[in-house]
């Protein structure tokens, strides 16, 4: 009996000795080190994937432990950076490839260098922005992006393959108006572990030059409930990231979110590049389910949240009070927007 | 009527006459959502002309964004 590290995928024929080299000379890149990044990782660097990337801009803290599953609570107790604990972890799962965390707030600027070099990007990102920019830095490198997302016990996930699928701009072509986040709906294990065994197995496959399917997925496995949608069709001509004329939107800095710490105030305003007009009826009334103390008139909207007071206009923009670090503020932004 | 909604038989009011007002029905007005009716995916701008009738076959899925 053979019992070499790898054997039992070797087994596996779709895979064998052949699609295992491949995979020692793969480099992935997963983006976001939350819930979804730490499972699909794990995986990844069991399985054997010779490069491992992990870029995520947060620090562990105790909300995570329930679902993320390479932390601890000395991570926490340390208030280590995502990107460096998961590292710290994957190395001794293993040591026979290599893992990179870098701790960096992903956007239109930074992208293009983080992808270059890599195989494969795997998405595990807590909101739609970042999806989209990574999506047109995957398309512009002809790289194969694999979207995942849940929240509460939905999820789903697509893998994009550039000049093959649509890409995630040809499905969604504006940032959402209302969202629900894992901040404000919460969300339970079972489904991070089945929308990231469905992101790894498409991984694995395309990895190992197995056909996929062009299917859009989504399931809740709270409710048993599961649907698939060959989305060929929605493939634009004219989609401004993988269209005969693209130009890339979200990596133009005009596009994008900017954040800025306004002076002497211990405050950070997030302003959103693109037109996000948001309802702030709606948003009120999650909130005040989340038990935090809301105004709510017809301009604004004002609440507390953890250490924090938050302010959201209409337009999108709103002051995070009680930080001055940027990415700190943007990291609260897109808990509460998406 | 009762349709088959992915996957799963589901008796809709008498009020549900087409893909928009399914969407409504669901609470999905403003998010981004991707609709397969009777295996041909709906075309966003005649939500309201696609009418929707017992035995359809839908197909929706919601984006969400967390992770
Ligand atoms: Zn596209």
């Amino acid at each position: 009996m053979n019992t070499s590290r790898y054997s039992r995928q070797e087994l596996f024929p779709p895979i064998g000795a052949a699609g295992q080299a491949k995979l020692k000379d793969a480099r992935v890149l997963v983006v976001g080190a939350g819930a979804l990044g730490t499972s699909s990782a794990e995986m990844l660097v069991r399985a054997g994937v010779g490069h491992v990337t992990m870029v995520d801009r947060d620090y562990v803290e105790w909300s995570n432990l329930q679902r993320q599953q390479l932390y601890t609570e000395t991570d926490v107790k340390n208030k280590l950076p995502k990107a460096i604990a998961a590292q710290n972890r994957l190395m001794e799962v293993n040591s026979e490839v290599e893992i990179t965390g870098i701790v960096l707030d992903v956007n239109g600027t930074n992208v293009e260098e983080l992808v270059q070099n890599h195989h494969l990007i795997l998405d595990a990102a807590d909101n739609f922005e970042t999806r989209l920019i990574v999506n047109d830095a995957a398309v512009q490198y002809g790289i194969p992006f694999v979207f995942g997302a849940c929240v509460a016990s939905y999820g789903m996930t697509f893998p994009m393959i550039p000049g093959k699928t649509p890409c995630l701009h040809c499905l969604i072509n504006h940032l959402p108006s209302q969202n629900q986040t894992c901040d404000t709906v919460g969300v339970i294990s079972p489904i991070v572990q089945l929308v990231t065994a469905y992101q790894v197995t498409s991984a694995l496959k395309i990895l190992t030059g197995n056909e996929i399917t062009p299917s859009l997925q989504s399931f809740d496995i709270w409710k048993n409930e599961q649907a698939e949608i060959n989305v060929s069709a929605l493939k634009n001509k004219d989609c401004p990231t993988c269209g005969s004329n693209p130009t890339y939107p979200f990596l133009a800095y005009e596009n994008q979110t900017k954040a800025a710490v306004l002076c002497g105030r211990n405050t950070v305003q997030i302003r959103p590049g693109l037109e996000r007009e948001i309802s702030l009826q709606q948003l009120a009334q999650r909130l005040k389910e989340l038990g935090s103390e809301v105004v709510l008139n017809p301009y604004l909207v004002s609440c507390t949240f953890e250490d924090f007071r938050l302010v959201f206009f209409k337009d999108g923009r709103a002051l995070i009070h009680g930080t001055s670090d940027t990415g700190q503020a943007r990291a609260i932004y897109n808990r509460i927007i998406g | 009527m009762t349709i088959q909604l992915n996957g799963l038989q589901v008796e809709l009011p008498e009020s549900v006459r087409n893909v928009e007002d399914l969407l409504k029905h669901y609470q999905l007005e403003g998010r981004i959502v991707i609709i397969e009716l009777n295996h041909e995916i709906a075309d966003k701008s005649k939500y309201t002309e696609l009418s929707i009738a017992d035995g359809d076959k839908v197909e929706m899925i919601h984006f969400v964004g967390g992770g």
